[in-house]
């Protein structure tokens, strides 16, 4: 099982920025699609199928419009911030079928400097389970605040384990100057940070950063001279998880679907997996997505976060380049997720390198895990 | 999407396939659905049964107990109503009828609600016609 024909990644770029006021959030699209073609070693006018999110309803063609494209396959899933990565594997399906042969993915936000309260605000819309929703107070961060709180009661997972996320995520952006957030943290640093929705602490959470990124998808063999060595899309696969009708487990998330239909359909194991990206909107997002994935039991992430293995050097490394804990959060990170996996595979991360990296598996998380969110997992590696 | 108050609280926007469920907490009561066909218990009220399709659900009166399934205890939401409201409790209980809502668990100090604490059903009156149904533990 594949996408029926070999395709790769051959170009990505993160918008280094975290802070541009002086920025819209179209120029960001438009210098992070400049970025991925020329990394790719493409033009605009190669482009044949546009993606993109976190815009409005019928942003995409506003957007279009503003880059002047003319693609024959355009996708605006919108599935939260997992959408970009939903996306590589849209652009793959639509390859593999022959709706087009260039893909440019797109992101870009400037919900720091526009003062997003993306986390604490409400922002809630018209659809019907909103009026069963709205009137308690849910905010994103209280949503995963509720999956916390039962995980920690179902396996007795720790808030010291919780931070161990976020102190090795901390580390991580230490090594990237890109990075918002960049000096070391410790568990106690985490635990000694205010409480934003019981048992979440501020250094529980993602950042608020403005930035973007690009990705550009097409054939192995479009990619074959092209600039960079290509990443091959192994796998791809999404699923969705909400209230069940009242019936819903609150410590099972979306992964646990995609998780394993993405490995198979790559044909990888948990052991040839090299580093995981992982969605860190919040540090139990990260435990219980590992537990999902399957790279330990259901109610062992809290001890497998702690033993040293998700950091450079340990056994599963994740989220090297310091995450949305550390490193940049415009609202939806799961662009960023593909390009750091796509950079290691590369071999171009220098200090912050894995070593002989040749499958990477990336995992959005969309939503709210309380509430509803989208899973989608992409297993890529290296010629 | 919800209206506003003036607390600034949203208010349930009330449809067709809810009507009777809000008409219910205004009466202080609550009710869950059941489906006439297969019988599963389903929350929140909608037309059709999730699991089999089928519609015209039976209405059925919660015995209003419960226990917190989970909760957390909120002291940042920047939205108007709740930015004064903090903290507050916000939970899913378990009903006694088996589905779990989304709720508020009131009248006691936010650190005092565990999971497995019973609770029971209470309306806060949000307008003259609406009240939503929030818990508090059991006396």
């Amino acid at each position: 099982m594949g996408f029926g024909r070999q395709v790769v990644i051959a170009g990505v770029y993160e918008h280094p920025t975290r802070w541009a006021p002086e920025k819209t959030q179209y120029r960001i699209h438009a210098e992070s699609a400049r970025g991925a073609l020329a990394d790719a070693g493409l033009g605009i006018g190669d482009v044949d199928g546009y993606f993109t999110s976190g815009v409005s309803q019928m942003g995409i063609l506003s957007l279009a419009d503003y880059l002047n494209l003319q693609p024959r396959f355009l996708d605006s899933t919108s599935i939260g911030g997992s959408s970009f990565v939903a996306h590589v594997t849209h652009a793959a399906a639509a390859i593999g079928a022959g709706l087009c042969e260039v893909a440019l993915i797109t992101y870009g936000s400037t919900a720091a400097s526009e003062r997003f309260a993306v986390g604490t605000g409400g922002g809630f819309g018209g659809d019907p389970p909103d009026q069963f929703e709205a009137a308690y107070g849910p905010t994103v961060v209280g949503a995963y605040a509720l999956a916390a709180q039962r995980h920690m009661h179902a396996y007795g997972t720790t808030s010291e384990q919780l931070a161990q996320v976020a102190v090795t995520t901390r580390r991580h952006a230490g090594l990237n100057p890109a990075a918002k957030f960049r000096d070391p943290i410790a568990v106690d640093d985490v635990l000694a940070s205010r409480i934003v929705s019981a048992p979440l602490h501020l250094l529980d959470c993602c950042i608020i950063s403005d930035g973007g990124g690009a990705i550009v998808v097409t054939t192995a063999e479009r990619a074959r001279d092209l600039r960079r060595p290509p990443v091959y899309v192994l796998g791809g696969a999404e699923a969705c998880c909400h209230t069940g009708a009242g019936h819903r487990d609150l410590t099972d998330m979306a992964a646990s679907q995609s998780g394993p239909r993405a490995m198979s359909m790559a044909g990888v194991g948990h052991a040839t997996v090299d580093m995981c990206m992982i969605y860190d909107s919040f540090t139990i997002t990260v435990v219980m997505t590992l537990e999902a994935l399957g790279f330990c039991g259901r109610g062992e992430g809290g001890a497998f976060v702690s033993e040293g293995r998700i950091g450079l050097g340990g056994a599963l490394p994740i989220n090297t380049d310091g995450g949305g804990l550390s490193s940049n959060h415009p609202g939806m990170r799961g662009i960023f997720l593909v390009i750091e996996a796509v950079k290691q595979l590369r071999g171009e991360c220098g200090v912050r390198q894995v070593p002989d990296c040749r499958i990477a598996l990336c995992h959005g998380t969309g939503g709210t895990l309380g509430l509803r969110h989208s899973g989608a997992t992409l297993v890529l590696g290296r010629g | 999407m919800a209206e506003t108050k003036a607390s600034g609280k949203p208010v349930p926007r009330v449809d067709e396939e809810s009507k009777g469920y809000w008409e219910a907490c205004a009466r202080h009561e609550l009710y869950v659905q059941r489906c006439r066909d297969c019988g599963t218990v389903r929350y929140y009220p909608r037309a059709l049964c999730p699991t089999c399709l089928a519609a015209d659900p039976e209405w059925v009166l919660s015995s209003g107990r419960g226990t917190v399934y989970t909760y957390t205890v909120t002291y940042q939401n920047l939205a108007p109503g709740f930015r004064e409201s903090v903290p507050y409790v916000l939970a899913y209980v378990e009903l006694e009828e088996g589905v779990r809502l989304l709720t508020n668990i009131v009248d006691c100090a936010p650190d005092a609600v565990r999971i497995g604490m019973p609770v029971e059903v209470t309306f806060d009156d949000l307008t003259a016609d609406t009240s939503i149904p929030k818990f508090r533990p059991v006396s």
